[in-house]
């Protein structure tokens, strides 16, 4: 290696080293940070240090051994208020009844601060003589648990620890993926059907009718998410425009409800994404030379045997890049269902953020952003596969 | 009547498209309090309301002091790493590609997850800073797009003149180089501010009371009190973002004509 080359590798490192080590540490590490908190989980193992180390002999179905009693006790005695707070709320969460529970068995061992004095729990409530309850607590011990991300799929493990669908009454988190399938695969259908043909037109005219369609997609890309958002919201009200033009031309009796239906966040989301259908689509389009139509009509095929045989074949990489763009941005779509929708069209995002600021359930949320992430990035890998234009936004 | 076809669709698809970017604008000059259709009288007190409610002041005061801090961040950040970039192939020109595009695909919820867990420990939560970080990373890939394209339209024939008419390295990059990429830097440090002031997840995630940004406080009015200053902010953005698309159209064709010379 030269002198030469080597000063400049030199020089491309200490340029390219500061937004290499800024993403490492604010993008990278928070991506694995999501990864561990998904499946990490230390909030009862650091409650219940002791307890841990003298579960051994315990069948599991049977009452807790006079061990794991005194283990428990002095676990109580010796975690912090605010170490034992948090894993009483999860433990709480996991099965009802641990708040109470636990907050009447502090009360009991303040009222005999001398560790020396026996206490004896099932007197103290007889709760703590259901191994049930001891099941909750020691099947979380240990810190590394794949609970989340089954839950996620809304599957648990039973008392035998074989895994196994959850009880409906708790199933709630499998039902929004597939909702967010459903809804972006409806979402992409859609933009195939307008920016197919969309693309075809302004790649058939020239000149300014040309330059007026490309606008006409690119403007909507430029302007704010949160102005089309409350743009539809006018639109879309009872007394909006859409409704006000169907009774007015007699097409509807009443006003067809939109605002927070599916068919308002499908139609605003197909809205928000058709440009990144057409313009892949054209892309290839533009590129197709101009006499392979005229030449399948010559040949004798019809213009719609011609479109299916000559020119859907070569646009197919533009439809299948924008279709794969159009799906991967979709579900993880957050503000138009979250504005737009009721209950029944909150996505994904809307779930892991429900997680992570109403509930202050990290690892819940981490798992489902896990899962969502590992989603993305399979799709984002086929489109660079596929590519034709890695830009999402210009 | 196959023209005809065309035409309808054409008109029904423009017409799609552009509506709903419009249709809430009028309504900012509307009298009503009631965010709705039809119109009663003209009035511009929801500008009023804008710029002296304590709450919208304050949004936009966020939403300036974070989004400039982020376009500049970004703008340095960015213009480094694609001059770093400039001229590579294969396995570097693919490692960048993957690394610094990144941040557009991941679901911007998952990044705010992971920034919170994060932030918590930094003590980074609820601060300026955070916030700023947050969309500093995820408006630094346009940058590197807008530097990049520039940096590759650069005619590497203008650098050896420049070097063969005496200059140093140094002297060739900041009279020559740097002034035909400034258009690029530009429109990336456009780019950031505008991603930033748009930005309403990370900021929900990230930002305290303090930090509420303008886009921030209008997703929760859309979602808690429709107010009509909503249609005052969206006139707002729209008249911005109008301009900033305006600069940069200028800024492009400024550089084509420094390119190329004057156009006949």
């Amino acid at each position: 290696m030269s002198a030469r080359t080597r000063r400049r590798l030199l020089a491309r490192g200490a340029l390219l080293s500061p937004l290499v080590l800024f993403l490492f540490f604010f993008f990278f590490v928070p991506l694995f940070n999501v990864m561990r908190s998904a499946i990490y989980d230390p909030v009862i193992a650091r409650a219940f240090p002791v307890l841990s180390r003298s579960v051994e002999g315990w069948d599991r179905a049977g009452p807790p051994t006079p061990d794991m009693q005194e283990a428990l006790i002095a676990d109580l005695r010796g975690t912090t208020p605010e170490v034992l707070g948090d894993a009483v709320r999860r433990l709480n969460g996991m099965s009802s009844g641990f708040r109470s529970l636990m907050s009447k068995t502090t009360r009991a061992l303040e009222a005999a601060p001398d560790p020396a004095t026996r206490v004896d729990l099932l007197a103290v409530d007889a709760r703590w003589g259901d191994p049930l309850r001891w099941q909750a607590i020691v099947d979380n011990l240990s810190p590394y648990t794949d609970r989340f991300l089954l839950a996620a799929f809304d599957l648990e493990r039973d008392s035998t620890g074989a895994i196994a669908a959850m009880p409906p009454e708790r199933a709630a988190n499998f039902a929004y993926f597939t909702r967010t399938f459903v809804i972006s695969a409806l979402v992409t259908g859609l933009c195939i059907l307008i920016g197919l043909p969309y693309a075809m037109l302004a790649a058939s005219v020239r000149g300014r009718q040309r330059q007026l369609l490309l606008a006409a997609v690119l403007i909507p890309m430029w302007t704010s998410i949160l102005v089309r958002a409350s743009s539809w919201f006018i639109l879309m009200q009872d007394q909006g425009l859409i409704n006000g033009a169907l009774i007015g031309s007699g097409l509807s009796e009443a006003a067809v409800p939109l605002l927070f239906t599916r068919t308002g966040v499908v139609l605003s989301m197909t809205h928000m994404l058709l440009p990144f259908m057409v313009l892949p689509v054209f892309n290839v389009l533009v590129a197709i030379p101009g006499n392979l139509m005229p030449a399948a009509a010559a040949l004798g095929a019809n213009p719609l045997r011609a479109f299916w045989h000559v020119l859907l074949p070569l646009a197919a990489r533009g439809i299948v890049s924008g279709s794969l763009l159009v799906f991967m941005t979709s579900i993880g779509f957050y503000i138009l269902p979250a504005i737009l929708g009721g209950p029944a069209e909150q996505l994904i995002s809307s779930l892991i953020a429900m997680y992570s600021t109403k509930a202050a359930n990290w690892p819940m949320a981490s798992a489902l952003g896990l899962i969502l992430f590992g989603i993305t990035s399979m799709l984002y890998v086929v489109f660079g596969r596929i590519g034709t234009t890695p830009a999402r936004r210009n | 009547m196959l023209r005809l076809w065309k035409l309808a669709f054409g008109l029904l698809a423009v017409l799609f498209l552009l509506v709903p970017m419009f249709a809430i604008l009028p309504l900012a000059f509307n009298d009503s309090s009631i965010l709705t259709y039809p119109m009663t009288g003209v009035s511009m007190r929801w500008f009023s309301e804008l710029v002296e409610e304590n709450i919208w002041r304050r949004a936009i005061l966020n939403s300036l002091i974070i989004g400039l801090s982020t376009a500049v961040f970004a703008s340095v950040l960015g213009t480094l790493a694609a001059l770093g970039l400039r001229g590579s192939t294969g396995r570097l020109a693919r490692f960048g590609n993957l690394i610094f595009l990144m941040p557009m695909v991941a679901p911007i919820v998952v990044l705010g997850v992971g920034m919170q867990l994060m932030f918590t420990r930094l003590g980074l939560n609820n601060t300026y800073l955070g916030v700023i970080i947050a969309h500093t990373v995820i408006s630094v890939p346009f940058v590197v797009i807008s530097v990049s394209a520039a940096l590759a339209g650069i005619d590497p024939a203008l650098e050896r003149a420049s070097a063969n008419l005496g200059a140093s390295p140094r002297a060739t990059f900041v009279h020559v180089t740097l002034p035909l990429a400034r258009p690029g830097i530009l429109a990336g440090a456009i780019f950031a501010l505008a991603t930033s002031l748009d930005e309403v997840v990370l900021t929900l995630f990230l930002g305290g009371a303090g930090q509420r940004t303008l886009a921030r406080e209008m997703f929760a009015q859309l979602r808690e009190n429709l107010t009509p200053v909503i249609a005052a902010v969206s006139f707002v953005f729209i008249v911005g973002t109008v301009c900033l698309g305006a600069v940069n159209v200028f800024l492009r064709n400024s550089r084509r004509f420094r390119a190329e010379g004057p156009a006949e």
